[in-house]
């Protein structure tokens, strides 16, 4: 089908994206970035958004910023601008290892990596990083700027502590120290589809021993978040596949997967297992 | 605004101004405005590929952009491909590799191929079978496909 009407307002500046969003969020209005996930929507009138708010000529969105502490992703920064080596660091091989996963590769020269993250669907990649690293969301609104961590900006399938008038501008991420080691590992039944579930998993090495434990689990629940029970077998632990495989189970016991027409919660239970696992004996 | 609105985009290097309603999709707009119908449109929801074009060099889904939003953009389109009455090294790859029998998927294939190989011009068969598993085609089976994008990479890298 062809979209419903809208009305379009390109600004060219963030302060007056915020303004327009101020003005016309309380009338349906929507930010439109890459489109990916938004257009779709509209084509099959399940969105009909009464003003689309486009945020692609904002130039001082499209900046992808990386500082030895942390990386600033811009709300315009396609998911293809991490294929390149332009990231440095764990962070940045751990975004190359997850961008690949990410739909197709027409897709992913359009898609946001901040339109994924406010989009907050349950399979998104990019969600399951944030929460992994524990991001912070930069959102601002007319009145100002605010920080949300990942902890409290996810709220349930698709929906965020986002409010009407407020703008994701970019999120930040970790850089991660010198030395750690990620992986990540994710099923769905065809190549670019959306995953059924996804693990990540992030450590490094102090005297053999696992430091910083990270895992983190997408696709299984209404959002992607960390799951201690796992990470607590591992801190202080040498890798090996007994303990890795012991963490997948506790990843597996931890979570309350969603059910569907195609996938039983304990299908996707027994996925958790095996992705989990995965993800930490592929971790480099 | 919701009015129609005029715009000019240009496509393989030819401006047309066009009145639109913003809620046209970069897609019909090529097509039924431009007249440029060439792209086709399959799914109209970003999953089958048809509507492949270049913007900007890089390989997007016309079918989830508006028109409004390519404004002083550069479009290629499969019109765009050959030059005078030589065809470009990827559409004589296909039809020498029947890499196409009804051909409704064909001008997505061949935009998103020859984007690639733009880009990168040695593209290994795991990242070209990956990055053709963007589109999809009902006739062929990809085999043929693959062996095509496989022959015209070498023959671009040759007369480039």
């Amino acid at each position: 089908m062809k979209p419903a009407r809208f009305s379009y307002h390109a600004p060219t500046s963030v302060e007056e994206a915020v303004a327009l969003l101020a003005e016309l969020g309380p009338q349906d209005g929507r930010i439109l970035a890459g489109g990916q996930s938004l257009v779709p929507a509209m084509a099959f009138r399940l969105a009909r958004p009464a003003h689309l708010i486009d945020i692609n000529g904002i130039a001082e969105l499209a900046t992808l910023q990386a500082t030895s502490a942390l990386v600033s992703i811009g709300a315009c920064v396609r998911h293809a601008a991490f294929e390149s080596d332009a990231l440095p660091g764990a962070a940045g091989a751990l975004l190359r290892k997850v961008v690949e996963n990410i739909a197709h590769y027409p897709i992913r020269t359009r898609g946001t990596f901040c339109g994924s993250v406010a989009n907050a669907d349950p399979a998104s990649e990019w969600c399951c990083v944030v929460a992994a690293l524990d991001g912070v969301v930069v959102v601002r609104r007319r009145q100002g700027t605010r920080r949300v961590a990942a902890a409290q900006f996810y709220q349930g399938v698709m929906t965020t502590a986002l409010q009407e008038d407020e703008l994701v501008v970019a999120v930040e991420l970790p850089m991660l120290p010198q030395g750690t080691r990620t992986g990540f590992a994710e099923f769905s039944r065809r190549k670019g589809d959306f995953a059924i579930a996804m693990a990540l998993v992030a450590y490094r090495l102090e005297n053999q021993a696992m430091a910083e434990p990270r895992v983190a689990v997408g696709g299984a629940e209404p959002y992607a978040r960390r799951l201690p029970q796992a990470e607590e077998l591992l801190r202080g632990r040498a890798p090996g596949a007994e303990v890795f495989a012991a963490a997948a189970e506790a990843a597996a016991a931890a979570v309350d997967p969603m059910e569907d027409i195609n996938n039983t919660a304990a299908y996707r239970r027994a996925l958790v297992r095996t992705l989990t696992r995965r993800a930490l004996e592929g971790a480099t | 605004m919701s009015e129609p609105c005029e715009i000019t985009l240009r496509i393989n290097g030819t401006e047309h101004t066009v009145t639109v309603e913003p809620r046209r999709t970069l897609a019909d707009v090529i097509r039924d405005d431009c007249g440029q119908t060439g792209t086709h449109i399959g799914c109209e929801h970003g999953v089958c590929g048809a509507c492949t074009i270049l913007l900007d060099g890089e390989p997007v889904r016309s079918c989830l952009m508006f028109a409004v939003q390519a404004r002083g953009r550069a479009i290629r389109t499969v019109e765009g491909l050959q030059r005078g009455d030589q065809l470009h090294p990827m559409q004589e790859a296909f039809m020498r590799h029947h890499a196409l029998q009804c051909g409704f998927c064909t001008p997505g294939f061949l935009m998103l191929a020859v984007g690639a190989l733009e880009k990168w011009p040695d593209l290994g068969d795991e990242q070209l079978i990956d990055i053709l598993s963007a589109n999809l085609c009902r006739c062929t089976g990809y085999e043929n496909i693959v062996k095509a994008v496989r022959a015209a990479a070498a023959d671009m890298k040759a007369r480039a």
